[in-house]
């Protein structure tokens, strides 16, 4: 059977540097860093001082969440996730409908890592304490994993899968391409794709004890973040979240949907822990792999790729990454693609940063243009030796992408690689 | 306190929670929070512990299952309150 055409036809967007896809539009061209001192990491004793995280009034709430789901409400992601998923939808040209009969053929499928890490901490508290009875009834919806997608099905009343998947870093570009493939095999019309990432010290906390996080740079937060420099040490961690609606082609057209961007195809896949590949670290084989067979499965070459948006943390692997991407694409020098990396403006979203990048990369081929990678004026020498410097922006440069390659990689050696191409 | 006193609290406790605003205008004692007011059956544990703490009293499970309508809500809390 022959895979139908899917479209992006929505987007949303949570993120350290940008309430909305307007605002985080003009930070992305600017150059401008969301990434902050945070007071509460400094009391509690983190090396790493800074982060990147979204900020807002709290009344803005007040558009999303009724007073009663309010109360009570402590899950930053899964208010990340309904401003941007609920953003996205209504951008989508759909209205929030109060029919008793569902959408059949509209689904949700949005990642997280994690959820509501606040509101459990609250929950030991009352449970150690003997006082269970207190949880008071949004406890569970508040934690379970699955909280976010069950929460935007029920405002949206979609009625195909809602579900929520959790790959680590990779979590959002893998909900993109579980939407895809689903509606590419005519199982769904629409589905609302993306991911959260709640913030805070529950979350960041772990990474700050692998001594992964750089913890020289709590003066000067915006330097911090610094893929494919010679300086990097260590990614700066993140929050937000980023939501798109994933369309078949035939019902964008129908209703006469405003068409970001088309999904070629893409591929999913695990080195298995081997070959070097561990839990923290990837088999690079894989992620070569990941990458050919997404190139194979959207029916383009290697050479149609006019730019990659990275994966790029600001470690020691930004080298690796950027050899496995030559090694795959089998291109270098100056016949590399542009490459750019989000995570210097916004830090690690962690779940959240596969969908928020892919956000900005959408954006690029909508709005010509690719986004220059702050603080990497000095580029790492590996990645020197490998790629031409202008392939490597500092600053935001105009430029009509026809295609762009979106990869992802997480922890157990997972990776995910999206194909976008301008409709 | 007097009976008045403590349904016009009570209803300031329920009011998030009620879906039915018409019926909400009309409540008296005879009204069922789940078949009138049309709260969500998972947000009664939510009165009840709101309940709590406005009245500074203990609803253990046996009262707790009571409490489905305005007179039996008001009868548990006068209860509580008499043995403070």
């Amino acid at each position: 059977m022959s895979k139908r055409r899917v479209v992006i036809t929505g987007m949303g967007v949570v993120s350290p540097n940008g309430m909305n896809v307007s605002e985080f539009k003009d930070a992305i061209r600017n150059g401008s860093s969301g990434i902050r001192f945070i007071e509460q990491l400094k009391e509690l004793k983190f090396s790493c001082q800074i982060a990147g995280l979204p900020l807002f009034e709290k009344d803005y709430l007040n558009n999303y969440f009724s007073d009663i789901q309010l109360r009570g409400l402590q899950a930053t992601g899964m208010e990340y996730g309904v401003i941007a998923g609920v953003d996205a939808w209504k951008n989508a040209g759909f209205s929030i409908h109060n029919s008793e009969t569902p959408l059949w053929d509209a689904g949700v499928i949005f990642g997280t890592g994690i959820l509501g890490v606040d509101k459990f901490r609250e929950a030991i508290y009352k449970v150690d304490q003997g006082n269970v009875r207190r949880l008071g009834s949004n406890t569970v919806t508040q934690t379970m994993a699955s909280g976010i997608s069950a929460f935007l099905g029920g405002k949206l009343g979609c009625g195909n899968i809602v579900t929520t998947n959790s790959s680590a870093c990779s979590t959002g570009t893998e909900a993109i391409l579980m939407a895809y493939d689903r509606v590419a095999a005519g199982n769904a019309e629409v589905i609302l794709a993306g991911s959260t990432s709640d913030s805070g010290p529950y979350i960041w906390g772990g990474f700050d004890a692998m001594r992964i996080l750089p913890y020289r740079y709590n003066q000067n937060p915006t330097q911090a973040s610094r893929p494919m420099s010679a300086s990097a040490s260590g990614f700066v961690p993140g929050s937000g979240a980023g939501a798109l609606v994933i369309e078949s082609l035939d019902s964008a057209l129908n209703r006469k949907a405003t068409i970001y961007a088309e999904i070629l195809g893409g591929h999913i896949n695990s080195g298995g822990q081997r070959n070097g590949g561990s839990m923290t670290a990837p088999n690079s084989l894989a992620v070569q792999r990941c990458i050919q067979s997404a190139i194979k499965n959207s029916g383009i070459d290697a050479e149609d790729i006019d730019a990659i948006n990275g994966h790029l943390t600001a470690t020691t692997k930004d080298s690796t990454e950027i050899q496995n991407w030559c090694a795959a694409l089998g291109r270098k020098g100056n016949d590399f693609p542009y490459i750019n990396s989000l995570k210097s403006m916004v830090g690690h979203c962690l779940a959240a940063s596969g969908s928020i990048e892919s956000v900005a990369t959408v954006l690029q081929l909508k709005e010509n243009f690719i986004f220059g990678t702050i603080n990497c004026e000095d580029l790492h020498p590996e990645i020197a030796s490998l790629v031409g410097r202008d392939r490597i922006p500092t600053k935001t440069m105009n430029f009509s992408p026809n295609i762009i390659a979106k990869a992802s990689f997480g922890f157990g050696d997972v990776n995910a690689c999206v194909i976008f191409k301008k409709y | 306190m007097t009976r008045e006193e403590l349904l016009t609290k009570l209803k300031t406790i329920i009011a998030p929670y009620v879906q039915n605003q018409e019926k909400f205008k009309n409540l008296n004692e005879n009204t069922d929070f789940i078949n009138d007011l049309e709260i969500n059956s998972a947000n009664l544990v939510d009165v009840v512990l709101d309940v709590e703490d406005e009245f500074d009293i203990e609803i253990d499970n046996d009262a707790m299952e009571k409490m489905l309508t305005v007179k039996a809500s008001l009868e548990v809390i006068e209860n509580k309150l008499a043995l403070k």
